[in-house]
């Protein structure tokens, strides 16, 4: 370990016309900075030399990247015309020089630095590509999971029920504490600016209207679906992305099961069920938010609270907001599931397809929600 | 003049390894020659790779010693990573490369995190390493991914050695090769040992490659070393697990001349 520290040198000594180069101490990676500053000062010394002869004596350490720096040398010399003879190689080195003479031998063709125009032009067109190929896995995996059904409602008994329970339990029951939660301070935080506002031209009793209508219809079924794309739709990606990496989905298949009605209808039937509920639930507890604001900031009692609400909200408009909901349910689930199954074999894949399928499926629910909401009004609802 | 003491790369004395009530290491004492290519054989579950762990620091003993290289290993915590990187080099069981870099790039890898030096160098560095390994220039652009079982532990053992350490731990290294490749990897191991000086502590099931690469053998049974020696010496154990793993069936019907 001592002879580890002992520092390199290399001594160029000229020999009428010749070069002997006298490489000392310890050539070892540990060194590599010195090291590669030595063998590149000699440089042109080797050029004008017409003999070059390394003497090996004084070596105390040799490893790999010294051999190969040593061998650089050589090579120089014989691409100036004349060989460099190796003399005085400790017996334990030759092999590892003899080693360092046959690698790198044959070097590749470096890749053409490619025009960039034609890589931004290419970039372009393949997103393009992709983005109709976004389209194709879409209605592809939405096909294939209604034929799945279609399947599973001929033989009722082919339906993973134990694993559509358990994801019940997991994308629904076990969202509802943070649901309910964030909603409930949405409802709050509305309710408040509503007050703020309104109260400069005396409409404080409109604020009950705002809260209702817009909680029901459109933020209710919007927020919630926006924390299931992030929270549940995000699993689903990693768990089957995971299991496509370690060929489980391939397994599934030789076992003459069909990946898509044991994996993903038992997820996005889940998913289905569930959202609705969370809608609810989330409604309730940003209404719930909204009437206390309502009673401490806006110095509105809770009876008048409910009554106001009575008379602004009806049905419809809870309609409008809970019929949303199964849609947006599938849009995040057929997007969470198929991107899963397009991770390849990277660790990068994996954290990139579980990031495209939230960027996604969000994106696709708000979108869905406006063309809902032309169709809403179109039918005047 | 008396005989010259050996040196020794590993010395591991008194270890106890256990997870929770089950001990799975007891009273393990083993020592590793300079130099030399150590098997170690042991029952499925029996403790192989938790040793190499031990040993390596990744799991820390309830009690004893562990020197490497006259170093003593500590628990993983205090362990100075820096001077461990340069002492050993390990090749996983399943090959862990990293899998968003190139095989160039993971090969570079320990090359750029513990030394200084130019990307050129280290380009030639990295070639070396895999043609050095039986790899061509040209494979260095894949992903792991994209490599075969054998090329990936190819690509791992050059990852192993890209800081020529002094001990290289192989955790199976023959598993899952098909016997011509597995026996071009064993020369390669021989090849790499005689030219680096290398010492290779080698956990392995292939009785060929314990036949024929390694110096000595060790059987790990109940916890302890049963037996250790020459393979020859091994064949001689009258302890009944050795007996069983090398005079069982499958030994008997693949190496009738070893028997």
């Amino acid at each position: 370990m001592q002879a580890l520290t002992s520092t390199p040198l290399l001594t160029a000594t000229p020999t009428g016309d010749g070069l002997e180069l006298r490489p000392v101490g310890s050539w070892t990676a540990v060194n590599v900075k010195n090291l590669e500053a030595l063998s590149e000062g000699v440089t042109a010394e080797i050029a004008r030399s017409k003999t070059v002869k390394l003497d090996m004596n004084g070596l105390s350490e040799l490893d790999t990247l010294g051999a190969w720096l040593l061998e650089k040398l050589s090579r120089r010399a014989a691409a100036a015309g004349h060989p460099a003879e190796f003399v005085g190689v400790a017996e334990n080195y030759a092999g590892l020089i003899e080693e360092m003479r046959q690698v790198n031998r044959h070097n590749p063709a470096p890749a053409r630095a490619p025009n960039p125009i034609l890589v931004k032009l290419g970039e372009i067109g393949r997103s393009a590509v992709s983005a109709t190929d976004d389209v194709t896995v879409f209605l592809h995996m939405l096909g294939s999971l209604f034929m799945a059904l279609i399947g599973v409602l001929r033989r009722p008994r082919s339906l993973r029920f134990t694993s559509l329970v358990y994801q019940l339990y997991k994308v629904g029951w076990q969202a509802i504490p943070i649901v309910a939660l964030i909603t409930f301070l949405i409802g709050a935080i509305i309710a408040q600016q509503g007050f703020f506002h309104f109260r400069k031209f005396g409409a404080e009793s409109y604020v009950v209207d705002m809260v209702g209508i817009l909680v029901l219809r459109e933020l209710g079924v919007l927020i919630v679906a926006i924390m299931v794309a992030g929270r549940s739709g995000s699993a689903y990606t990693a768990e089957l992305g995971s299991m496509k990496m370690r060929e489980e989905i391939d397994a599934l298949s030789t076992m003459g099961l069909d990946p898509i009605e044991v994996l993903i209808l038992p997820r996005v039937v889940a998913l289905i069920c569930a959202l609705p509920i969370l809608s609810f639930i989330g409604s309730i507890a940003a209404l719930y938010g909204g009437g206390l604001v309502a009673q401490f900031y806006g110095d509105m009692a809770p009876a008048i609270f409910i009554a106001r609400l009575h008379e602004a909200i009806s049905v419809t408009h809870f309609k409008v907001g809970i019929i949303k909901a199964p849609f947006m349910a599938l849009v995040i689930g057929i997007v969470a599931c198929s991107e899963g199954l397009r991770v390849k074999g990277s660790a990068e894949s994996l954290g990139r397809q579980t990031t495209t399928s939230v960027v996604k499926s969000i994106f696709l629910v708000i979108v869905l929600d406006g063309l809902f909401a032309v169709f809403f009004a179109s039918i005047g609802m | 003049m008396k005989p010259e003491e050996p040196e020794f790369a590993i010395r591991v004395s008194d270890l106890v390894v256990g997870f929770g009530r089950q001990v799975v290491i007891d009273h393990l004492s083993l020592d590793v020659v300079k130099g030399e290519i150590l098997g170690l054989v042991g029952a499925s579950g029996g403790g192989k790779s938790v040793l190499m762990r031990t040993i390596i620091g990744l799991i820390p003993g309830r009690s004893g010693e562990i020197e490497v290289m006259g170093q003593p290993i500590g628990g993983a915590r205090e362990r100075n990573t820096q001077t461990a990187a340069g002492r050993w080099g390990i090749l996983f069981q399943q090959g862990a490369l990293f899998s968003s870099l190139t095989v160039r790039q993971n090969v570079q890898f320990p090359l750029r995190e513990n030394l200084e030096l130019s990307q050129a160098l280290m380009d030639e560095i990295a070639t070396a390493k895999l043609e050095m390994v039986g790899l061509a220039a040209e494979d260095g652009d894949k992903f792991p991914a994209e490599l075969s079982g054998g090329m990936t532990k190819r690509v791992a053992l050059a990852r192993a050695l890209a800081l020529d350490p002094a001990i290289v731990f192989l955790d199976e290294p023959t598993s899952g090769l098909d016997p011509i490749a597995a026996g071009e990897f064993d020369a390669l191991i021989k090849t790499l040992q005689k030219t680096l000086g290398l010492t290779v502590f080698m956990v392995t099931h292939d009785l060929a490659s314990l036949n024929t690469v390694c110096d000595r053998v060790a059987a790990l049974a109940d916890g302890k070393i049963v037996a250790i020696g020459p393979m020859r010496e091994l064949l001689q154990s009258e302890h009944p697990w050795v007996r069983a793993y090398f005079h069982g069936k499958r030994s008997q019907m693949l190496h009738p001349q070893i028997n």
